[in-house]
């Protein structure tokens, strides 16, 4: 009976994600077209003769409608059309190219941030109002207030260039070059992940089945292990679906900074340069991906909240 | 269950933290002495029969360049942008290339012929030179890049390079096929090009990408792929060994390459450096040898402890306002321009606004092209005081006064630089003029609109970076109707000049026309002057063989690289008491 709901909900979810993808696809198409200036406007405009015949081979020159179905036509069959910015490049190609980069840096980041911010969420509920909680939390605070191009810099400042351990910048696939990124890009989500883990952690704690079961006898090690962790863990789980979408898709500053061919560059050079095909490639990727890691959220939490039951309905 | 160490973790961040903080401190002030850094000095370079000897060179001739931004294309004929155009002078030779100093030598071609009429030009090829694959590079695969790239299905954007050859237009237009295009082979190693008019700066549109030759049978075969590296086949002094979106492009000697025994960097890695900032980190720890600019908010302490590697150099580029003429309260009003040209102190500007070294300018073309002595307006050599006078007197003759003062607006594309330039520019207005200023900024995209349809700009942020080294690049956009006159400035005496000089072919005669154009244009008043650009870059010591230029273009193959003194050789530099002054350029 759990089963076939469970297929159920499955199914009905893929294909509640084709509106959702067509009504992105759609909104983002018309937006970027909104948009003053266009791909080919520079700070030194071209002759009408070499402006129509570039409008002309990006098909620019058909009416808006026309556009629209070519490009709907054209992402049926996955080709995102060739990148107006990056000429050597297909859409399909930047995202290729750019996608195992990020997921490597951002999947790590989370990683890191998952094991280091639960951890130390649990420390500081188990040592609520001491002074290690309250460091924690500090740090905590400080972690999500400073914002990551003023650590990125820092940690360059301090680690490559005064202490030459590691590269300034660059990219290579090596520990050596993730490190400092995936340092940087962890810290915020460590500081957000402590506090959710403190705060549901210690509601938790207080509920009466955790009371039932010291009362019960239970070694403190069970008690928290088995029956505190899990349940403390809902709001960390609800939060990291999108939080990890959002990592591993690049992040902007995180690429400029220390030179990194990551996804995230993408959105804001690909909006900057009117680069359409780039913009709407870019877009529809980071909507599945987002869809999927909601999907996975919801998954975890029926494995880890006996509440939620897909075959109620 | 936890172990009497609850501090430990968060002390010891709390402690990492303070300590980089402290140090990000010391980096604004003075370099502390436990931070200084001790860069290797070169040995001293010695030349024998202008070559390096050889015993100074280092073993590892490989050269690390900084690039700005991802290049665009590799593609010559697609490509723009300084990025992209760096890495094809390296891949690409055209029909002429350029020195160390940015003179036009002959590069494909070894000589060349220009008839009476300055409009047919015979160009003698390399009878030895070939592709990087090998194949003969023929007077044939010249005809076939330049109509490669006017044609239409090619798109490329800096078509505009080739207008001046003969039916360019008509075929970039699509009006006549590109086999119309007035370039022709005479012979196997002889090219024959016609032009519309006398062109004086032609040979060195002939170094510019948009002429590259491409390798028409891995075009034939790869399409649009035939940029990827194993695909590339070029005729330059190197060629594309990989490409990391990204990462980093690299570039090995072309054994094939005409000029091969003498090219002495047998590696070139060009990485993209977005981030100026970093892009000094690396610099500083010897990932670059070579930057593409500094970042603005650090340029005074590279002053302070770089001195010898800051390099500043004129550049071709003029940062101006513009006024929309079609606009009030501009219209026929010649004395408010003028006033608010003159009320400007472009020392204040570029001393302790922007203080990138940029030198103040009250004219439109920069210095150091060629011979030609560009404009230079009476009151350029007035106190400022003089023209501040002068200023309030035509202020008041238009019919403004501290009663009923004028109200502006300045308009610019969003970035920290035009942002203080503006507000540095209203205030000097206010405070001499009493003008009430406006400042309104707009992403970059949406200011090149509004700019283009000259209905709602007043004063604007402007200004020109050439892409060859002629005057007339910074007149031509002035002329009326240009797509470029975003100043709906129009001049009938100023047109018909331009038409002349375009058919003047004596280059004496035709620079004082220039200048005449230019002078008839500062004395309409369509610009506000502001400054000349200049480069400003960090060049590791061990780097010899280039030199700054205008164009700011450096060929790799010029360059080479010293080894480094012997350890306990001369002491290593003292930053603390490195001179304020800027290096000689």
């Amino acid at each position: 009976m759990k089963q076939t709901g469970l297929g159920h909900h499955f199914a009905s979810r893929l294909l509640g994600l084709v509106p959702t993808l067509l009504m992105l696809i759609t909104i983002a198409f018309f937006l970027i077209r909104v948009a003053p200036g266009g791909p080919f406007d520079t700070e030194k405009p071209l002759p009408q003769e070499i402006r129509a015949n570039l409008d002309a081979k990006y098909h620019l020159d058909e009416p808006l409608l026309q556009q629209y179905f070519r490009y709907m036509g054209q992402i049926v069959t996955l080709d995102f059309g060739p990148s107006y910015q990056y000429k050597d490049w297909t859409v399909n190609e930047l995202i290729a190219r750019g996608f195992p980069v990020s997921l490597a840096i951002g999947g790590t980041a989370m990683l890191l941030a998952f094991i280091v911010g639960t951890l130390i969420g649990v420390i500081a509920a188990l040592r609520q109002n001491t002074a290690v909680d309250y460091s924690i939390m500090g740090m905590a605070m400080m972690g999500i207030s400073i914002p990551n191009f003023v650590v990125a810099p820092l940690l360059i400042l301090v680690l490559a260039v005064y202490a030459g351990w590691l590269p300034a910048g660059g990219w290579e696939w090596s520990f050596r070059h993730m490190l400092l990124p995936v340092i940087t890009l962890a810290l915020p989500v460590i500081a957000y992940i402590a506090r959710l883990t403190r705060g549901s952690m210690i509601e938790v704690l207080h509920s009466n089945y955790i009371r039932t079961a010291r009362a019960k006898g239970l070694p403190e090690r069970i008690v928290l292990g088995r029956h505190a962790v899990k349940p403390a863990l809902l709001p960390v789980i609800s939060y990291m679906g999108p939080a990890t979408a959002g990592l591993i898709t690049g992040s902007v500053v995180i690429e400029r900074i220390y030179s990194i061919p990551g996804l995230g560059s993408y959105f804001v050079q690909g909006a900057l340069n009117r680069d359409y095909t780039l913009v709407m490639g870019v877009v529809i990727f980071y909507g599945v991906i987002i869809i999927l890691m909601n999907f996975i959220v919801d998954m975890l939490y029926a494995w880890l909240n006996p509440k939620i039951r897909f075959d109620e309905g | 269950m936890f172990s009497y160490r609850p501090w430990l973790l968060p002390g010891m961040c709390l402690a990492i933290f303070c300590a980089c903080l402290l140090c990000a401190c010391g980096e604004k002030g003075q370099a502390p002495d436990t931070l200084r850094e001790t860069r290797a000095q070169p040995v001293e370079l010695v030349l024998l029969d202008g070559r390096p000897d050889p015993s100074v060179l280092a073993e590892q001739q490989v050269l690390y360049r900084g690039n700005g931004e991802e290049p665009q294309t590799l593609d010559p004929h697609r490509a723009e942008g300084a990025p992209s155009a760096n890495i094809l002078r390296d891949l690409f030779e055209g029909l002429t290339t350029e020195a160390p100093d940015g003179t036009i030598v002959p590069g494909a071609a070894i000589r060349w012929n220009i008839s009476r009429d300055a409009k047919t030009y015979t160009l003698y090829l390399n009878r030895d030179a070939t592709w990087s694959n090998g194949d003969p590079l023929t007077a044939e695969d010249f005809v076939f890049s330049l109509r490669r790239s006017a044609d239409p299905k090619t798109a490329s954007n800096s078509a505009a390079m080739l207008l001046p050859i003969l039916n360019a237009r008509e075929v970039i237009s699509g009006e006549k096929p590109p086999s119309e295009l007035g370039v022709t082979s005479l012979d196997e190693h002889t090219l024959q090009i016609t032009l519309v008019a006398p062109t004086p700066y032609f040979l060195s549109l002939l170094a510019h990408p948009s002429t590259f030759p491409v390798h028409r049978a891995s075009l034939e075969e790869y399409g649009e792929r035939f940029s990827r590296p194993g695909n590339l086949v070029s005729n330059g002094a190197y060629v594309l060994k990989s490409w990391e979106m990204r990462s980093s492009i690299e570039l090995e000697k072309n054994p094939f390459y005409h000029a091969a025994d003498q090219t002495l960097i047998e590696r070139v890695i060009y990485l993209p450096t977005e981030d100026p900032s970093n892009e000094v980190k690396q610099f500083r720890v010897g990932e670059l040898d070579w930057t593409y600019q500094v970042p603005n908010n650090q340029f005074a302490w590279l002053q302070k402890y770089y001195a010898p590697e800051l390099i500043i150099s004129p550049w071709l580029g003029s940062y101006f306002f513009g006024f929309n003429l079609g606009q009030e309260p501009f219209i026929e009003n010649p004395r408010l321009r003028k006033a608010l040209v003159l009320a400007i102190d472009r020392d204040v500007l570029t001393q302790k606004v922007t203080q990138y070294g940029e030198k103040p300018s009250f004219g439109l073309v920069p210095p150091g092209i060629g011979d030609y002595a560009p404009a230079i307006p009476d009151y350029a050599k007035w106190t400022q005081d003089e023209r501040v006078a002068e200023a309030k007197r035509l202020y008041e003759e238009a019919g403004y006064s501290a009663e009923q003062p004028l109200s502006l607006e300045i308009r610019y594309s969003t970035n920290e630089n035009n942002n203080k330039l503006a507000l540095a520019v209203a205030s000097m207005w206010k405070q001499v003029l009493g003008i009430n200023t406006t400042l309104v900024n707009e992403e970059s995209k949406v200011f090149l609109q509004s700019r283009a349809q000259k209905a709602v700009t007043e004063v604007f942020q402007a200004g020109w970076i050439s892409d060859y080294n002629d005057p007339f690049s910074f007149l031509g956009q002035f002329r009326t109707g240009d797509e470029r006159n975003d100043y709906n400035y129009s001049n009938n005496g100023f047109d018909v000049l331009l038409e002349q000089i375009a058919q003047e072919r004596i280059p004496a005669r035709r620079d004082r026309m220039m200048v005449e154009a230019e002078r008839m244009l500062l004395q309409d008043n369509p610009i506000v002057p502001v400054y000349t650009y200049v480069t400003r870059r960090l060049v590791d010591q061990h780097v010899k063989g280039w030199q700054s230029n205008v164009m700011d273009h450096h060929l790799t193959r010029h360059m080479y690289k010293l080894k480094s003194a012997e350890p306990g050789g001369p002491a290593p530099e003292d930053l603390t008491v490195q001179p304020e002054e800027t290096p000689a350029e």
